[in-house]
């Protein structure tokens, strides 16, 4: 798993708000990827999660399939807007504490 | 109307052919020479100075796309870039196949302008996002899919 790493910058995770708009920020690794989720646009977190984008991410580059799957489980509920952030944000920050507890043992 | 390119000088004349070669390049030498009252051999010599100074690149031929068959999404994209990595943005867009004309633009910020001609919206995005997105010196994209053409002119105006 490459959850602490920081990945290359061709594999960093792009934020996009639409087809082909590049917000600018980006995230090479989960600590980032977890910070930029409370910042970035709302329009690109919905766009996002609806494509499959970050899961696909998550499971493909940092390797991570259990946080894959929980995201995965976020398309069905249907969030958007600020209630989307909110509960990525909440399971995101979860799972990072616990994966720092776990390498703290 | 003079022209200077690198040691070579263009004359009003040499810009009447260009003009003339440019709505057809298949014509010949007599018929251009007919058109603008010069010697076939004068307008044989112009051109292939011109061509040897590299002020006519190559001769092609403008097809109608749709005719074709080809249903190809087409978008212009537009790249905020880091002044310092700008160049070299451009320069490396230039080297895809698929985007096929490349610009920089000053306005508040200094911009690359690019059209793109991709299969599909979806892999439009995907190469913007793998392609272009993770280059040095790339701020933002503000990308628009072309819907209906209006006017295309491939010919500069010389007068």
């Amino acid at each position: 798993m490459k959850i602490f790493d920081n990945v290359p910058r061709e594999k960093a995770f792009y934020f996009f708000t639409s087809m082909g708009n590049y917000t600018g920020e980006n995230a090479s690794s989960l600590k980032e990827f977890r910070e930029k989720i409370r910042s970035v646009d709302i329009k690109s977190l919905e766009f996002h999660l609806y494509r499959g984008d970050f899961e696909r991410w998550i499971a493909d580059v940092l390797e991570d399939k259990n946080l894959a799957t929980e995201i995965n489980r976020v398309k069905t509920l249907n969030y958007a807007g600020c209630a989307l952030r909110n509960v990525l944000e909440s399971i995101i920050d979860k799972h990072y504490e616990k994966l720092v507890a776990a390498l703290r043992k | 109307m003079i022209i200077k390119n690198d040691s070579k000088t263009i004359d009003s004349v040499d810009l009447k052919i260009l003009e003339n070669l440019q709505e057809d390049s298949r014509q010949t030498y007599v018929a251009i020479g007919e058109r603008l009252g010069l010697a076939h051999s004068t307008v044989y010599e112009r051109i292939k100075r011109m061509e040897k100074h590299g002020v006519i690149k190559k001769y092609t031929a403008i097809i109608d796309a749709e005719k074709v068959g080809n249903k190809k999404v087409m978008a212009v994209m537009t790249v905020y870039t880091n002044p310092k990595e700008s160049e070299k943005v451009a320069e490396t867009l230039c080297s895809f196949p698929k985007i096929l004309d490349v610009y920089t633009s000053l306005s508040e910020e200094l911009l690359i302008i690019a059209k793109i001609a991709e299969e599909t919206q979806e892999s439009l995005h995907e190469f913007i996002a793998t392609s272009v997105a993770p280059l040095p010196g790339v701020l933002r994209i503000r990308t628009s899919i072309l819907t209906k053409k209006f006017k295309e002119t491939p010919l500069l105006e010389f007068r």
